[in-house]
Parts: structure tokens; C-alpha cells; sequence
């Protein structure tokens, strides 16, 4: 029994003795692999293909996080989240980062203990109907019945409008967009709501994207972006600056193809700063010199990622609108590398 | 005179906590209570610690800011301006009314079928077993998203029961109908039903923002004092067969015992119906996204309740069957002898003994089937869990002080179930004198 007590109080003293945490960079190093937390399934953002890989204009994004930081953009493994667990997931250390379609608010950013590091597309909510309903607006939607994915700030932005407009609607709760999309189809709702561009991705997917409208009322604004754990400032910026590296790279004519063209002949000190020519930027966050070459190299740049997975070839067709370079009269700017 | 010298007095050595067997027991106990209080403080700390170094704490204020978003189905009046705690009492309505139903229908279907299991009927009895084996051994979140699916994907669209100008052009009816003189509308939404209202109401008061209409009470209260008189009725008329071997006719006066009062209340309040329609413009075209007036039951509460009642109610056929076949044969055997008929056999004879065995594993059943309501976030049914548990959490990020409300509420609930059952099983349990 002496014994017994005596190891008893040895388990207790170890448990006691607390985790000392190591940051994000260092796990993910020590790892070999970088864990993102991603959308269950939402075509062109991130969806897993025929063979389970995951794809998309936000999966892109954890790959070339992967690329700056490990050298390989294959070592990313994709943690399915949905709307309501995907803070949780993130908070506890289950995913290194989120890219998710996650909107950037204040109650999120202060109360939530989150850091959106940057907004990787300019979004806002809508509405689709189908066509057959005859509605033209959304003001039209009194006493309709809108399929709703729950967990979301699209449910308080819903509510908001339709008080602001001083109509009526019947929500319907759903858990995923599979199930939305199912319901919307059957007939259970009569309009879907839910960020414009996935109700974009939402329609290429349907029999006939024809016999369906989005609606032209915009009722939020949605920045969407990359989140991580508040606290851990050096991986916030890696997390961030990656995503700029990407944004510079289309405004000064880096694509996926010319990278090692450009590396070798370019003049511009500020391109000759970011790909590590010059200069050592990738120490100032604990990472080699070339963290920006491999990430641009793994997709493209941000032009290229948007083109590829949701831009106007695609299925999907999203115009760039304010997801366009500054330079272009859209939202997407990168801060100078200095 | 001898006198016994006193057993030596044995002094107290610490070994003999351990070597005494009188000691040793409360020595154990000691220890696991120690090791016990170090393992919740370790818990407790490691929690605390983990909150403050993420900033954290431990605030139930959110619970009275605004909720800011709509819930689909509630029981008293909800909009999105009431606090996040008025969303988490119509969750915690929305759970009770899904119990509610669901006990009753479970207990009607488990009865049902495990009397029916033992029938002598071959046919009946296996498909009972068909049926037990076939509920029980599925997972109860696929029976909830079968029926769901199944309800919203069979049944006619909102649209096809609206009558259009090209239909009334050319003589032809709507694709779909409403039920029961047009009063009653199943569309793949859900179910549209009249709602009773009253032309000269009894009015009411709210207290802590909870509405006690008098209408509903004085209805309830009259029903349950005429349930209560016709038992009076019965047990008159016990006492006569008793006294005399004739038992007066008593079915006529039970039934206006019971069927009048209300009627008549109903009239004098003015009770007419809202019935579920369509606005209907001047040439008879039907307008607007969906029927108006009603209530609508949504098909989440619906599958739900279903699932979980045919769920649950292949578990209390199994205890109803065991409470059965616990009654001695003999017992039967000597009210066949006595010359009953087996229906009565059944009902005088043989239920009201398994009982006794059938209650306490039908408390079980009945924690069961309400814990398992939170299931319904699948179907996206507005539980606690939904938006206490769901929405409350993701919009304010306090996921522990949602977890641990919830789950003392779903204590509490399911102590006040059980409380509740244990004073029926004390009235059903072998009375020993």
C-alpha cells in the first residue's frame, strides 16, 4: 500500500507538471506536416477531388503555406470543420489554420481570441431562387421560407435585413451546404442564402444552373480569410505575409511558370527582396530565404490560384470585381516587402 | 472474585492502518478520496491556467445580450431582439416538446408491439421481431435522417398545391391537395394544420417573461376534472357489481363526463379555426411563397419525434415482453379457468403484474429518448442543443459555460424524470404488507 501512495503521488506530481507549449512554427517543423482546418466540402474553395485531395482557391492558400514553411506543398493535411466547429478546432490546437470561409468580424477577432491575418477574398452575402419563383429582389422575399446554414454570421445578417425591410421569413436550419443545397433543390426552401460566392459554387454544381438566380442585393459584407490563434504573432505573419507574397507576385507578373525566369533576370529590388536574392526577409520570421519563391511556385500567384479553382473559365465563374489588384481598381493590395 | 484483567490495550501503530483489518477499508477510502479531490483540483487548474493564457474567462453575461438570430419552430413568442437566454429556454421547450411526444408515442408503439410479439398469430409475432431487431440494431441518427429525408423529399412541393391562372384558364386542379376539407396541408416543409382560436379569450399575464394563458389552463383543468369525475363514475360502479354482482351501464355517462364539459367551454369562449390557406387574388390565383394562418409543423420535429419513438419503442417492446413473460403461466392459466376472455386476461390479470417489472427499465427508455433529442441537429431542429449548445456557442465563443449549462440542465431534466417515474413505480411495485 506504502507503494501504492508512493506512485500515486508521483502520477499526480507529473500530471501537474503542466505543458510548456511550443509555437505553431516549431510544431508544424517538428511535425513535418502543416494541419489545416477546412470546409467539409464547398466546390472551388476547397472540396476533395475523385481522389480524396483536396482542391480549391483555399486549399491553395494552406499549400503554399506548406511550401514557405516545410519546402514541400504537399505536406498539408486538410481537417474537415463546419461552421460550428471549426473556431473550436482552431482554439484547441486541433488545426495549425483555417481557411474556411471564415468571416472577419470584431466580436470573432477580440472575443473568439482569433487573428484574421488577412482577407483572401472580398465576399458578401446574397440570395439564389429559382427562376420559375419570379423574384427579382430580395425586398420580394416576404413570408419566404430561406434555407440557412446554421452557426454562421449569415443567420444575423439574414435577420438583420429582413428587419431593416420590415418583412417576414420562415429560416430553415441545415447543417452543412450539402444538405442546403439538397433541401433548396427539393423545394423546401424558397430561397438559399449564403455568401455570393458560394452560392456561385453552389450553382455550377446543380442539373440545370439555368433554372436558377442569384438574387442582386448583397446584404453584408464578408471578408473572408485565413485565421490562426491569437498570441502566436510570428506565425500570424508567415501565415499572412505567404498570402501577400502570393498578391505581389501578380501585381509585379510572377506566375508559376516564370518564376525561375524572373529570379534569375529581374531588376526590381523589391522582387529581388522577396524571392531572397537580396537581403534576408525569410529570417525576420524564422524561415529560409527562398520561403516566397517555393510559395509562389506551388500554385501560382493569387491571380493564377483565383483563375485555376473559381475565376471565369472555371465552372464556377466569379468575376474578380473586388477581389481584383488595386492596380485594377479592386481590394487586393500587399504591403510593400522591406 | 475474579475479575477478568482487561484485554491489554492494544496502542495505536501505524502499520496497523494498513495490517488492520479495522483500519484498512477506511484507509483505502481515504486514499481514493484524496487521489479523487487531487484529480478534479489538477482538472479545475489545468482549465483555469488554459483560460487565462488564452485571455479567457468565465462569464455567464453573455446570456443576456441580444440573440440576434430567428428560430424556425417556438412555443411562445421569440423574435431576434430577445436575449440569447430567452433562445435558450425555447430550445430547452423545443427538447421538452420532442420528449414529450416521443414518450407518449413510444410507450403506445413499445406496448403495442411487445404484447403483440408474444401473439399466437405467427405472422404477427415475427414481424414484431422484424421490427424490434430491425430499430434496435440500426443507429438512431440514420433513422432520424431516413425520415427527414423521406418526409422532405415525398412529400408535394409547396408550389404544387397552388392554383395558377394557366390552371384556371384551362380547367385543371392543382398538382397537389390539401387533406380533411382543406383544412389540413402536408407539403415537403412541413405539416400546415388549423389553429384554434377564440373570439372571447380569458386573457392572461406573463411572468418572468413566460405566458400563462387562462383559456389554456381553464381548458386543461376542466378535461382533467372530467377525466377525474368519469373515474368516479367507474369506481361507483365497481362498488355496486361488488355489492350486488350487476354492473350499471356506464360507457354514455363516461363519455359526456368527459366529451361535454370541454365542448361546452370551447363554445363559450368562441373557439373557430385558423386554417392554413393561400392569399388568393380576385381571379382566384394563389399568391405568395407559402400557406398563411396555421401553424406549420415543421418535418425536423416531425422525423424526429417519429424516429425516436420507433427507436426507443423496440426497446420498451423488449422490456414489456420481459414484464410479460415474468408473470407466471399459471397465472393465466387460472384466469382461463376462471373464464375470461384473453383481452381481459391481458389487461385485469397479466399487465397490471409486469408492470412491476416493465416501469424501472421504461425510466431508463425514457432518459434515453430524451438525452437523444440533441440528435436532432442533424435535421437541424432548434433544440437546446441547437441553440444553446449551437448557435448561442458560435455566435458568442463561450464553449464552456454553453457546455456546462447545458449539461446541468440536461441533469436536471432528466433527475426530475426519473423523480418523476420513481413515484409511479412506487404505485405499480409489489405492495408488501
Amino acid at each position: 500500500m506504502k507503494k501504492s501512495v508512493f506512485l500515486g503521488t508521483l502520477v499526480a506530481t507529473s500530471l501537474l507538471a503542466g505543458f510548456a507549449s511550443a509555437s505553431t512554427l516549431d510544431d508544424v517543423k517538428a511535425r513535418g506536416e502543416l494541419i489545416c482546418g477546412s470546409n467539409t466540402g464547398l466546390t472551388g474553395f476547397g472540396a476533395p477531388d475523385a481522389t480524396g485531395q483536396y482542391m480549391g482557391f483555399d486549399a491553395d492558400l494552406c499549400k503554399a503555406v506548406a511550401a514557405a514553411v516545410l519546402g514541400d506543398a504537399s505536406k498539408v493535411k486538410y481537417v474537415p470543420t463546419t461552421g460550428e466547429t471549426r473556431f473550436t478546432a482552431l482554439a484547441s490546437g486541433e488545426v495549425d489554420m483555417l481557411v474556411r470561409n471564415s468571416t472577419w468580424t470584431f466580436s470573432r477577432d477580440n472575443d473568439l481570441k482569433l487573428d484574421f491575418v488577412a482577407v483572401n477574398y472580398y465576399d458578401g452575402q446574397g440570395f439564389m431562387v429559382r427562376k420559375d419563383l419570379g423574384v427579382s429582389s430580395a425586398k420580394e422575399l416576404d413570408g419566404a421560407t430561406i434555407c440557412i446554414q446554421t452557426g454562421t454570421t449569415t443567420e444575423l445578417n439574414l435577420a438583420d435585413f429582413f428587419k431593416t425591410n420590415n418583412i417576414n421569413y420562415t429560416p430553415v436550419t441545415i447543417q452543412d451546404d450539402a444538405e442546403g443545397q439538397r433541401q433548396f433543390l427539393a423545394g423546401a426552401c424558397d430561397a438559399y442564402t449564403t455568401d455570393a460566392s458560394g452560392l456561385a459554387a453552389l450553382r455550377a454544381t446543380l442539373p440545370s444552373p439555368a433554372d436558377y438566380v442569384v438574387l442582386p442585393e448583397i446584404i453584408s459584407k464578408e471578408p473572408l480569410g485565413p485565421v490562426v490563434r491569437h498570441g502566436d504573432n510570428q506565425w500570424g505573419d508567415i501565415v499572412r505575409w505567404t498570402y501577400y507574397a502570393l498578391v505581389a507576385a501578380e501585381e509585379k507578373g510572377i506566375t508559376k511558370a516564370n518564376i525561375e525566369e524572373v529570379a534569375a533576370s529581374t531588376n526590381d529590388p523589391e522582387v529581388k527582396r522577396m524571392l531572397g536574392l537580396e537581403g534576408d526577409l525569410g529570417a525576420m520570421m524564422g524561415l529560409d530565404k527562398e520561403w516566397a519563391k517555393r510559395a509562389i511556385a506551388a500554385n501560382g500567384n493569387y491571380g493564377e490560384i483565383f483563375e485555376a479553382n473559381i475565376g471565369a473559365s472555371t465552372p464556377i465563374g466569379l468575376a474578380r470585381g473586388l477581389n481584383a489588384q488595386w492596380t485594377q481598381g479592386g481590394l487586393q493590395y500587399a504591403p510593400p516587402f522591406r | 472474585m475474579t475479575s477478568a484483567t482487561e484485554a491489554p490495550k492494544a496502542s495505536f501503530r501505524l502499520g496497523m492502518l494498513i495490517y488492520d483489518t479495522r483500519y484498512r477499508s477506511i484507509t483505502i477510502q481515504v486514499i481514493a478520496l484524496v487521489l479523487l479531490a487531487v484529480v478534479l483540483w489538477w482538472l479545475r487548474d489545468n482549465l483555469v491556467t488554459n483560460l487565462a493564457d488564452k485571455g479567457k474567462d468565465i462569464n455567464f453575461s453573455f446570456l443576456w445580450t441580444r440573440a440576434g438570430y430567428d428560430i424556425d419552430q417556438q412555443l411562445i413568442s421569440y423574435t431576434n431582439d430577445d436575449t440569447h437566454s430567452r433562445a435558450l429556454f425555447i430550445g430547452l421547450l423545443n427538447t421538452l416538446a420532442v420528449a414529450f411526444f416521443g414518450c407518449i408515442l413510444a410507450t403506445i408503439i413499445g406496448v403495442f408491439a411487445g404484447v403483440l410479439r408474444l401473439s399466437k398469430n405467427w405472422i404477427v409475432a415475427r414481424l414484431m421481431t422484424v421490427y424490434v431487431e430491425v430499430f434496435r440494431n440500426v443507429p438512431l441518427l440514420l433513422w432520424i435522417i431516413l425520415a427527414y429525408t423521406v418526409f422532405t423529399e415525398i412529400m408535394p412541393q409547396v408550389n404544387d398545391f397552388k392554383v395558377t391562372q394557366a390552371m384556371i384558364d384551362s380547367g385543371t386542379p392543382a398538382a397537389a391537395s390539401m387533406l380533411f376539407d382543406n383544412t389540413v396541408a402536408i407539403s415537403n416543409r412541413g405539416t400546415s394544420v388549423p389553429y384554434p382560436l377564440l373570439t372571447h379569450p380569458l386573457g392572461g399575464f406573463e411572468f418572468l417573461g413566460i405566458p400563462f394563458n387562462f383559456s389554456f389552463i381553464a381548458v386543461v383543468g376542466l378535461f382533467v376534472a372530467s377525466i377525474f369525475a368519469s373515474r368516479g363514475v367507474t369506481r361507483r360502479a365497481k362498488a355496486v357489481q361488488e355489492a350486488t354482482g350487476i354492473r350499471p351501464v356506464t360507457w354514455w355517462k363516461n363519455l359526456a363526463l368527459i366529451v361535454l364539459p370541454t365542448t361546452l367551454l370551447f363554445y363559450a369562449l368562441g373557439l373557430h379555426w385558423d386554417v392554413p390557406h393561400f392569399n388568393i387574388d380576385e381571379n382566384g390565383v394563389w399568391k405568395g411563397f407559402n400557406f398563411v394562418g396555421g401553424i406549420s409543423i415543421a418535418h425536423n420535429f416531425t422525423a424526429l419525434v417519429i424516429a425516436l419513438s420507433l427507436y426507443t419503442g423496440a426497446y420498451i417492446a423488449e422490456a414489456v415482453r420481459a414484464g410479460i413473460m415474468a408473470v407466471s403461466r399459471g397465472q393465466s392459466e387460472a384466469a382461463a379457468a376462471l373464464g375470461l376472455r384473453q383481452g381481459r386476461i391481458m389487461s385485469l390479470v397479466v399487465l397490471p403484474q409486469a408492470l412491476r417489472v416493465i416501469v424501472p427499465p421504461l425510466i431508463s427508455q425514457y432518459l434515453n429518448l430524451t438525452k437523444n433529442t440533441t440528435l436532432g441537429i442533424a435535421v437541424g431542429y432548434l433544440d437546446l442543443k441547437g441553440t444553446l449548445g449551437g448557435i448561442t456557442m458560435n455566435q458568442t465563443g463561450r464553449e464552456l459555460e454553453c457546455m456546462l449549462l447545458m449539461m446541468m440542465i440536461y441533469l436536471i431534466l432528466s433527475l426530475l424524470i426519473s423523480a418523476m417515474m420513481n413515484v409511479y413505480n412506487a404505485t405499480t411495485k409489489l405492495k408488501e404488507r
